[in-house]
Order: structure tokens, then sequence, then C-alpha cells
């Protein structure tokens, strides 16, 4: 029973605690059973927290045990990536600088799934201030992908994919910065949506840069991301960015029906890069779209290859800034050093990673005296051409629709040598958060018995319509019921 | 001062005013001032990883009224920008600040010398939040081995006022400060407590020879904390960089740092890796769009300002010496316009106000928010002086009591049976008596001595030890010496 | 390659971000700026000369709170993570003036 309830999805789990088939201590049990059997390979989780876990799953079934009403993700457990602040709980960033850093306050993410009675099973990896696109560069551990051990998992949140995607948890929240949450749902075959900019409260997440910033679900299902979304969103008073916006119930738009609907298909996000395999699956994704009556037709974003650019120099820029409180004072690493400025350099030069040192040099760089105008003003001019482009095509489509990723999950080392190589490939997804709007990854495929990921993109603030067409997706294939095996001998004999 | 025969000094401020918010700019901890060490912090003060800000409404308000004050254009958007350097005392190793646009615009105010207006202007003024403070362990920063921090002051809301290079000398620097203290102190947007640190004054002075137009090099004198600090500072500088000029030299462009126990300015930081402060606008914060409703809402709350509350009360009587000293302190000019409702002969009210009221409050160390006697007792003491029943010698000794028991004046008299003789059937009968014991007076003011009735006068007053009613006993005496 | 970047920036960038390269970072950070910032060039082709710059993806303006006292965290909790902590206070070591 144990075995089997962690692999389906909240809403059958939520089944099964109602009608007391299984109980949220047995699920808990079931899943850190799952982490002790598979997490030494994996590595996706940086803490573990089995007491606290439990002992909220005590509390919910108590509540069961009284015949209370249910909510929908009471008694779920699930993972958060380690730039959230849980009070009390380390949040490392998967850094050294943070390596020891208990947060004296809660995210307003982890309140609201904390209020919504979900058991947090743990912290999980990421690449380093969730900086990078593989998760390679988390001080602690490089995070597995289940469906190849050779490969990488994505990132930044590779750990919160790998979770939910290894049934390791059923749900887990990630933040997408440039595609974090996407990029690597559609490397591990799970659905991660970036809810608009200003949907989800920012407020205890730990920056990369603020203004691209937004947290999001991974879930197995798009059913499941949607129950996420309305716990998680809302409008936060604490966050000056949060929008007062009116959050509707997302189960609502939840239809097997995509007639009429219209989708457009960028072409600049089908050029040079792309694998040709992933292409060929998204086609086909597309084709059955077309089958189940939607009208599809190309579209263009013009601006779209200097989103790259704009989006480093914003994202490093606002980095460099926000960065700059790790310095040994209040907490977090110190070096000691003779005087304030040599314990400030030393701190920072021995307590960050190094691509976190080159993007706070490149970001540095941008802001210096004399470049301001030539890098990051001309970035943010360049972001309004990329936002207008978006208004442009939401004129005409509902949706758009896109491959989430060029290629399916990298082996380890393959692009880490070159910065650039590593930044170009996050094509696809850098110009939604440069313009604020959803966008979700649903599984698509494979290619090579990797997965590959459809990303769908939105107006702002429209994250109804998205779960409509991954959805309606969703139901007309089955893609993502394939799960990676991953038994005990698949992984004792995995060529390492 | 010496160098004024070969150079004109040039100086502009900075002026940072704590507003006087309950809470500080970004988060709701206290402004308090004082309180146990780190005590007034949370994640976002303390730059906790994943704290973020959110602006006080009060700060605005307060901004846009000092702003009207100072006659500053309040801007239609404005927006918040982020200073990136490090400290230790910035938790977040940047300043959440305004850089291009600030939410005051040009404005200024008068300064007189000598009879002399002047009008200094104003670039702009910018909301900002504060720093902690750091406590060296050693005398002086420079030979402590050791610093401590403490956050509580850190993101305490400050307006930053910038005037022009508009003024030419101490004195002119002083009055500035003078005038825009106290029109601060006006508005309340700051109790202006410069003991406490709550306005701090940053000096940029450059040296030119005479007649000439380019600016000097300047350098910055960072946080000065009173006036007096300010002329020394300055006094220092210019013969410092004076001294550098006639040398041949040539002055650095730097920020230093004012030694208040050596009386010298020191170098803080030079100016190449000092003033590359990155900024760039503050993602965290979304702009502030100020329509005309808004300023016009805050317009209605500004006091009438000093120099409209002088000139009011210069059409009432006073001398503009008389009204610049009742206006000096908008608690004094408060306190005085309180008794005008109850007692209108403005003149009369000034000299007892600015005479004995401010002797026996200076002489007790009390200001006058905390007087004993209210401006409503001191028009009724007045009052009775006005109906003849004190005299005004008699009403300085019962105003003094007043002070000490903050009884009514009327009741005072009551009880010490204080009130002035002007009953003429009891007044006849005691000149009488003085007349009769005085004969040779009576002889010499018949003679055409006109002095001896001064005399007589004086004899019947200690007769009834002052409460007589000089102004009868004259005419009275007149007539039985007729 | 166009170099943009040159070793003293990097030492200045350095600087100004407090960090303390290594000899083999300054070079590493020189070659991969210069190679990021020779690709970033290419928004120089687009006029932005009429465009206005994006600050903030969502259009919100006006974010306030009002002026009421939350409580302050406690004393324990503000100096938890502290590396030097004493006496309720944060420590740093000396501060140089140049
Ligand atoms: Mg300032
Ligand atoms: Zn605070």
């Amino acid at each position: 029973m144990e075995s089997v309830s962690i692999g389906k999805s909240v809403s059958e789990q939520h089944e099964l605690l109602v009608h007391k088939d299984v109980s949220s201590t047995e699920l808990t049990k079931a899943y850190i059973a799952r982490i002790h059997s598979v997490d030494p390979d994996l590595q996706a989780y940086l803490t573990v927290l089995e007491d606290k876990a439990l002992a909220q799953a005590a509390e919910i079934d108590r509540k069961i045990a009284h015949n209370e009403v249910l909510g929908a993700l009471e008694g779920i457990p699930m993972a958060l990536k380690d730039n959230m602040c849980t009070e009390g709980i380390r949040t490392s960033c998967a850094s050294k600088m943070l390596e020891s850093f208990i947060p004296p306050y809660n995210a307003t993410v982890t309140d609201r799934l904390q209020a919504a009675g979900t058991i947090l099973l743990g912290k999980v990896n990421m690449d380093e201030f969730a900086m990078g696109s593989s998760t390679e560069n988390s001080y602690f551990a490089k995070t597995r992908n289940p469906w190849d051990l050779e490969r990488v998992p994505g990132g930044s949140s590779g750990g919160a994919a790998v979770a939910v995607a290894a049934d390791e948890a059923s749900f887990s929240l990630g933040s997408d910065t440039g595609g974090s949450i996407r990029q690597p749902a559609s490397f591990c075959g799970v659905v991660g949506m970036k809810p608009t900019y200003g949907a989800v409260s920012r407020l205890g997440l730990i920056a990369f840069a603020s203004s691209l910033d937004q947290i999001g679900p991974f879930t197995k299902t798009v059913r499941d991301n949607a129950l996420v979304l309305n716990a998680i969103a809302g409008y936060d008073p604490l966050d000056s960015t949060s929008v007062a916006y009116e959050k509707p119930d997302y189960t609502k738009f939840l239809v097997n029906n995509v007639k009429g609907l219209r989708i457009g298909i960028p072409r600049e996000y089908y050029g040079e890069g792309i694998d040709p395999e992933v292409a060929k699956g998204i086609q086909a994704g597309i084709q059955t779209l077309i089958d189940l009556g939607a009208e599809v037709s190309e579209c263009s974003l013009p601006h779209t290859e200097y989103a790259i650019p704009a989006y480093y120099l914003i994202a490093t820029a606002e980095a460099s800034s926000n960065l700059a409180r790790y310095d040994g004072v209040r907490y977090g690493y110190r070096a000691e050093a003779e005087d304030v400025l040599g314990m400030f350099k030393q701190t920072r030069a021995e307590g960050f990673g190094p691509e976190v040192k080159r993007r706070i040099m490149l970001g540095t760089y941008a802001l210096s005296s004399g470049y301001y105008d030539a890098y990051y003003l001309k970035a943010q001019k360049v972001r309004t051409l990329i936002k207008r482009d978006f208004d442009q095509a939401f004129e005409k489509f509902d949706v758009l629709l896109s491959p989430t990723a060029p290629t399916t999950a990298f082996k380890f080392g393959e692009k880490s040598a070159d910065p650039l190589t590593m930044y170009l490939s996050d094509i696809t997804t850098v110009p939604i958060n440069l313009a604020g709007i959803p966008a979700i990854s649903i599984p698509a495929g494979f290619v090579k018995g990797m997965p590959i990921g459809m990303q769908l993109m939105g107006k702002a603030f429209d994250e109804g319509t998205l779960y409509r067409v991954a959805y309606t997706f969703e139901q007309n294939t089955n893609h993502h019921t394939l799960k990676p095996s991953l038994s005990g001998e698949v992984l004792a004999s995995g060529s390492r | 001062m010496v160098v004024a025969n070969q150079f004109e000094m040039v100086c502009g401020l900075e002026v940072h005013v704590e507003l006087q918010t309950k809470t500080k700019i970004f988060c709701g901890c206290t402004t308090e001032f004082g309180g146990e060490q780190n005590t007034h912090v949370c994640p976002v003060c303390l730059g906790m990883p994943g704290a973020l800000p959110v602006l006080n409404r009060e700060v605005v308000n307060f901004a846009i009224k000092a702003g009207l004050a100072l006659d500053c254009e309040i801007a239609e958007f404005s927006k918040f920008d982020r200073k990136n350097y490090f400290y230790p005392d910035l938790s977040k190793n940047y300043q959440t600040s305004q850089f291009d646009l600030p939410i005051c615009g040009k404005g200024g105010l008068e300064i007189e010398i000598d009879g002399e207006k002047k009008w200094i202007g104003i670039t702009r003024a910018h909301m900002e939040e504060d720093a902690g403070k750091l406590v060296h362990s050693g005398e002086t920063i420079s030979t402590s081995n050791e610093s401590s921090v403490d956050y509580n002051r850190a993101g305490v809301p400050l307006l930053e006022i910038v005037s022009e290079p508009d003024m030419r000398s101490i004195p002119e620097v002083l009055a500035y400060l003078e005038k825009l203290v106290q029109i601060l102190e006006y508005t309340e947007v700051s109790d202006c407590r410069l003991e406490q640190g709550s306005v701090r004054f940053d000096v940029n002075v450059s040296l030119r020879p005479f007649g000439t137009d380019t600016l000097g090099i300047r350098t910055e004198t960072k946080n000065l904390n009173s006036f007096s600090s300010v002329r020394r500072c300055m006094e220092y500088e210019v013969a410092r960089q004076a001294r550098v000029l006639n040398a041949g030299e040539n002055v650095v462009q730097e920020t230093r740092t004012w030694d208040e126990g050596q009386g010298i300015t020191l170098t803080l930081r030079s100016k190449e890796e000092a003033h590359d402060y990155r900024y760039f606008p503050e993602p965290d914060l979304p702009p502030l769009v100020i329509d005309k409703e808004w300023v016009e809402r805050i317009r209605k709350t500004l006091p009438e300002l000093p120099a409209a509350r002088r000139a009011r009360l210069q059409t009432l009587g006073l001398s503009a010496y008389d009204a610049a000293v009742i206006t000096q302190a908008k608690a004094m000019a408060d306190f005085f316009d309180e008794a005008l409702t109850y007692y209108t002969d403005a003149k009369t009210l000034a000299n007892w106000v600015m005479g004995d009221m401010t002797r026996l409050l200076n002489s007790n160390q009390c200001s006058v928010v905390d007087s004993p006697i209210s401006a409503k007792q001191l028009a009724e003491l007045l009052q009775l002086i006005n109906k003849g029943t004190l005299s005004g010698k008699i009403a300085k000794s019962v105003l003094e009591e007043m002070y000490s028991t903050s009884k009514d004046a009327s009741m005072i008299v009551k009880e010490k049976g204080l009130a002035q003789i002007s009953d003429e059937g009891a007044l006849l009968g005691i000149i009488d008596g003085v007349l009769a014991a005085n004969p040779q007076s009576v002889e010499d003011y018949r003679a055409g001595k006109d002095k001896a009735i001064g005399f007589l006068v004086g004899q019947i007053m200690k007769a009834t030890k002052g409460q007589a009613n000089p102004g009868l006993v004259n005419q009275l005496l007149k007539e039985k010496l007729a | 390659m166009n170099m943009t970047i040159s070793r003293e920036d990097v030492e200045y960038v350095a600087a100004l971000a407090r960090l303390e390269l290594t000899e083999p970072e300054i070079q590493e950070y020189t070659e991969q700026l210069n190679s990021i910032l020779d690709y970033a060039a290419m928004l120089e082709r687009l006029d932005t000369d009429d465009v206005v710059p994006t600050a903030h993806a969502v259009p919100i303006h006006n974010v306030l709170r009002e002026d009421q006292v939350r409580p302050s965290i406690n004393h324990a909790k503000a100096l938890r993570n502290a590396p030097d902590g004493d006496e309720g206070f944060f420590r740093v070591p000396r501060i140089s003036l140049t």
C-alpha cells in the first residue's frame, strides 16, 4: 500500500486520506523510506526533517480520526527548494555562505503551505543562490537525473524536480528566475509552473534577481499543480511587488477542451540550437492539440535573441546587489581577517562558488560607473521591447507554445566548461521572466529515453488558460504516466 | 577670517533629518531612540536573506510636507534606487535611497544676515534609510581594533535635503541651517533633536580666488551633528584648503571626517573608489505616483510657517526683533498665539513672554512645552493688571508663585491678599497720615519742587506694601496738595 | 576577440564587489566576462532611443503600509546566526579608514 501510494498524485492521495485507506503518517513514512532508499544516489535532499514531518503527520491524522473536513493539501508530504526560508530550519541556498543559516522567520509560501496542512519532508538541492541550469553549482552535492544518473536534472531547482520525479515528495516548490522551474521540470518529466510575476509572494525567498524571481510548484499532474498554486498564490502585503489580483480557483480551469483556443507558435523558439528530435516531439504535441480542436498558427517574437544578453545583464546586476549582504557580519560564513575590508573580501571569496562570483562580477561591471547606460539601462530598454513582443502576440493568441528547453538533460560537465554556452541554452525560458508572464512546462514525450517538456506561455495572471491547455493535453496523452525505473538493482548496476 | 581676503568660500550642504514616524521606513520596527542594542530589529532592517521592504506611508507624507515648507516642487513620479557600498553598519550593503527621481525637486529658503536677505536654493530632497551605529572599542575609529554594530537605527527614515552651493560665508551657512531646522521643527516632520543625532550635516566646501566663476575642488566632510561642529569644521577646512592653495598645491577631492576632540578633519576615503555607488532602480519597491489631490491634502496640514508668522505678529504691533524672538521656536510661538486668544494686547504679552516668562523657564531649564504656567494662566494675570487688581510689580511676584505652584493668578491674589488698594476712602486715610508725617516734602512741593511728589508716593506705597493703585494715589495726592 | 574588459577592470570590479580573487580567477573572469560582453554587444544593434526602460515586470505603484509598530524579533533570534556576536552586538574587526 505505502509504496504504491507515494507514486500517486496529490488528489489521489487526498482521496486515500479522506477514506482512511492510508494515514498521513503512513504516507510520510513511505516517503521517508523512499528518500532513504533512492536519495543516496539522487542527492535531491539537503535536509530531511523526519521527526518534524512525522509530528506534523500525526497532527493531521488526529484530524482525520475526528472526521474533520480535510483540505486538498492536508497531510500531503512535500519539499521546498532550499532558498525558501523555514523558521528554525536551515536554509542554505546550497551555498557554503549559508551552510549553517537558520532563518528567524518563514517565507510566505512556507506559512501558506503550513496553514494548508502539508507535511514538510525537507529542503532540496539547487544551484548555489539559484544561479545555474544544472544544479552542478551546489556547494553540497550534485543531484542526479532519475531518468539517467549520468545526466543533470536541470536547474536551478534540480532537487525540487527530482524529488517529484522520483517520488521522494508528492509535490515541491521551486523558484524560477530564468527557467529554473520549467527547465528541470522538462528534464525530469514533471509539471512545473512559473506563475505571473507578483502572483506568489517572494517574501522569504532568498533573492537572486528580485525583478525576475518567482516561486512555483512542481507536481506530477496538472491538477496537482493547480491545487498547489491555489494554496500559495495571492496577495501578500509584506511583498511590495505582490499584486492584489483576484485569485481564481485554478482547478476550475481543468476542462478537457481546447476547441477554438488560439495557440501561437513563436518561430524564434525553434531556431538553431534546438535538438531536431526535441522539435519533432513538440511538433507531435502540437498536432495533438490541433486534433483536439485548437487553432494553431505560427507567430513571431522578433526580439527573442536579445533576451539572453538582456537577461544576463539585468539578473546579474540585481544579484550583485542582492548578494552584497553576505559579508560575514550578521549571519553566514565568515573568514577571519585583520580588518573589516579584508574580512569582507576573504569571506566572500571563500563563501561563494565560482558561478556566483562570476555573476557578481558581471553584474557589478554592468552597473559600474561609465557602463550603466551601455549595459544595464540598455538591457532594461530591451526588456521593454521583449514585453511588447508578447503583448502583441497575445492580441492574437490565447497561449504561445514552444519546447521548454532546446535539448533533453545533458551530461554532467558537458556545459559547465563554458558559461556562455550554458547561458545560451536558456533562450526558450528567459524571455518569459523578462516579460513577467506565466509559463508552464508539461511532459511531452521522450527522446532517447529522456523526457522532453512542452512550454505554454500565457498572458499575465492567466495561469487558468495555461492549466486548461495543459490539462487537455495531459488527458489525451500518457507521457506523464511513465516513471523512471529506480529499483535497487538498476541503481546498483548503474555505470558510475 | 584671514583667508577672506584671498579666497572666496563656496559651500553647499547635505542635511539628513530623521523623520518623526512611529516605525522605520521599510519595516514595522519602532524608531524610538535608545533601547538596548539590536532589540529594535527584524529580518528587514537586519538585511536577512529573503526579507523585503514595504514603504511607510507616513514617510511619504512627511517628505511631501517638508518639501512644501521648503518651497520644493513635489514630483508626480518618483522611485527608489539602491546605492551600493559596503560598510558594516549598512545591513544589506546597499542603502535604499532615491537617485534620479527624488520626491522633492527645486526649492529654497531665505536667510537674513545683518538685515540683508539672501535666497539659498535647495536642489532636491529625497527619502532614504538610516544606517546602524558602530561602537568602536578604542578611543577613535583609527585606534580601535574591534567595532560593534547596533542596527536599532538601521532603517529609520531620513529626508536628505541637498542645497545649492549658494553659501559664501560661515554665518550664511549657520543662518541657513538654523532656518532649515526651524522650518522642519515647525512642520513637525522631525523632532530635530540634534543631541540625539536626529539631524546631521555633510558640508561641501571649496575655495576660489575672488572674482572667478569656476568652482574650486571641494571636499565633503560627513556626519557633523551640531551647529558648533559645523562652524569649527568649516573654519578648519577653509584654513586648511587655503594653506594647500597658498602652497601652490591642489586640494584633493575627497570625503573627510570631523574629529571633534582634535578639532580637525581627516581623510575618510578618496574620490575614485568612494563614488561608484552603482545606483539602479530598487526592484523590490514599485514607484510612487503622487497626484495633486495628495499634495493638497498634505498642504492643508501645513502650519503657519515662521516667516508668515513673524509677519502676522508684526501687524499686531510687535517689532521685527520681538516677532523673530517669539517665532524662533514653534512651541514658544504656539504659546504666544494661545495666550493671545485670551489677552489681545500683543505688545504687552510679548514683553511678558520674552521677559519674565522666558527668564523663569530658562533659570529652571524648562522648555515652554513643559511650562507649569499655561498660556491661559499668563493671560489671566495680565488681565488682572489691566483691571487694576494687580500692579505690574506685584504681578511679577505672582508669576513666580504661579510658576512654582501652577495656581491661577486670581487664586494667589485671593489667598495672599495681594489685591491692589483702589478704595478712595482707605487711600485718603493713608495719604493724610503720610502728609502729616512729612510736612517738609509738602512744603517743597508747594514751593514748586515737583520731585517731592515722588517721595510722597513712595511713602504711600511703602505704607501699603506696594498694593496701592499707583495711578489713583497720584491723582488723590495731587487733589490734596492743590 | 575584442577585449572590452581589461585585467585592471576586473581588479577594479572585484574591489567594488569585495571579492578577493586569485590570479587564475582574475585571468578566468577576464576571459569569460569578455566573451559574455562580446555577445551582449548585439544589443547595440537595437535602436532604443525612444524606449522607456522596464524596471518592474508588473506596472503597479504606491504600495504603502500604515505607520504601525509591529513587534521586533527577540535578541536571541537577531543574533543567533552572528559569526561573532557578543553582549547583544555584532562584532567586526578593525575598520581601517583608507
Ligand atoms: Mg544620502
Ligand atoms: Zn525592522
